[in-house]
């Protein structure tokens, strides 16, 4: 296989590596080296790759594993992964600052979510994967992934409401 | 009724039971401008999920690296051999110079020459043992020099005296 092959391969899905690992990871930084690393390694066994069935879902298998990897040796360090994505806050429009402000209001309360339900928020609603896709590559049941995703647009949608109604925070 | 509907589809979807079909019909629903109030929450969620569709991994990915850093390390143990290379041949070409001094075939005539040489050897051994003989000299003026302690301890005694 040369490099165009796995290219063709890899392009479709890498971004969709990339936010899954942005989701668990927060960081930008981080989620780039996650993504380099994934597809670095998928690389260097690209002669096994014909043998998967589907390259997509494992690597997503992958990155979910080595995200793990890497907040479990965060924790151990005792460092917390400081998300430090800063923007320009140069918005003209009173509207544009205020559905901006609330997009950004979801993002935080799905970092706050427990790091299985903010992966399954990613493949399904952002991504858009089958239930059943979604149970192979974290390696959940079906009725679980079910779970865990109504718990996960629950709380958004609670929280949501809690964050406009009162203005908490 | 079209309302209707999608609140429907709301509670379906929280339960976690709508299809990928549904979600994407509730998705185009939320992306017009009205919305009535109390579903405007909902217009953030799936706006927040539209924009986190577009972003992108925008880094290089590094495929060649690892074939350049094998050529490098392959000409790095090549030139190492070359070196050790240079090194034997010559340590052994200087070696056998050395070593090759020439032999003589008559057992009379080598013997003629080792006594020659030490002969010579004898000769200049001698010659550094004759300049030895000084020695001799130098010793018994140093146990002349001894008498000037005698003298200074003498002289001392007269000093204290004389204080």
């Amino acid at each position: 296989m040369n490099q165009s092959e796995f290219l063709n391969i890899v392009m479709p899905f890498k971004d969709k590596v990339y936010r899954l690992a942005k989701r668990l990871l927060i960081s930008n930084e981080e989620a780039e080296d996650a993504t380099q690393e994934i597809l670095i390694k998928l690389w260097n066994n690209k002669k096994s790759i014909a043998t998967y069935k589907n390259v997509e879902a494992f690597s997503m298998t992958m990155t979910k594993n080595l995200c793990y990897d890497k907040l479990k040796s965060k924790q151990a360090q005792n460092l917390k992964i400081v998300h430090s994505n800063y923007e320009d806050h140069q918005t003209s429009l009173q509207k544009q600052v205020e559905t901006e402000d609330s997009l950004n209001w979801v993002g935080k309360i799905i970092e706050t979510l427990p790091e299985q339900q903010r992966m399954v928020i990613q493949l399904r609603d952002i991504e858009q994967y089958d239930l059943d896709e979604i149970a192979k590559m974290l390696n959940m049941k079906n009725t679980a992934v079910r779970v865990a995703l109504s718990r996960a647009r629950k709380t958004i949608r609670e929280q949501l409401t809690n964050t406009h109604n009162y203005g908490i925070k | 009724m079209v309302l209707n509907n999608i609140e429907k589809l709301i509670e379906k979807y929280e339960n976690g039971e709508t299809s990928l079909k549904e979600e994407a019909y509730l998705k185009t629903y939320f992306q017009q401008e009205d919305i009535p109030p109390h579903l405007e929450i909902y217009k953030h969620m799936f706006g927040y999920f539209k924009a986190n569709q577009q972003e992108q991994f925008t880094k290089d990915i590094p495929l060649q690296a690892k074939k350049k850093t094998q050529i490098y390390s392959w000409l790095s143990v090549a030139a190492v051999a070359v070196l050790m290379l240079g090194f034997y041949l010559r340590s052994t070409q200087t070696l056998t110079t050395q070593n090759d001094l020439g032999t003589y075939d008559d057992p009379e005539l080598a013997y003629n020459e080792v006594v020659k040489s030490l002969e010579l050897i004898s000769k200049s051994l001698n010659k550094g043992a004759s300049t030895m003989g000084y020695l001799k000299t130098y010793n018994t003026g140093v146990s002349t020099v001894n008498y000037i302690d005698e003298l200074e301890q003498s002289s001392n005694l007269i000093f204290k005296n004389n204080k």
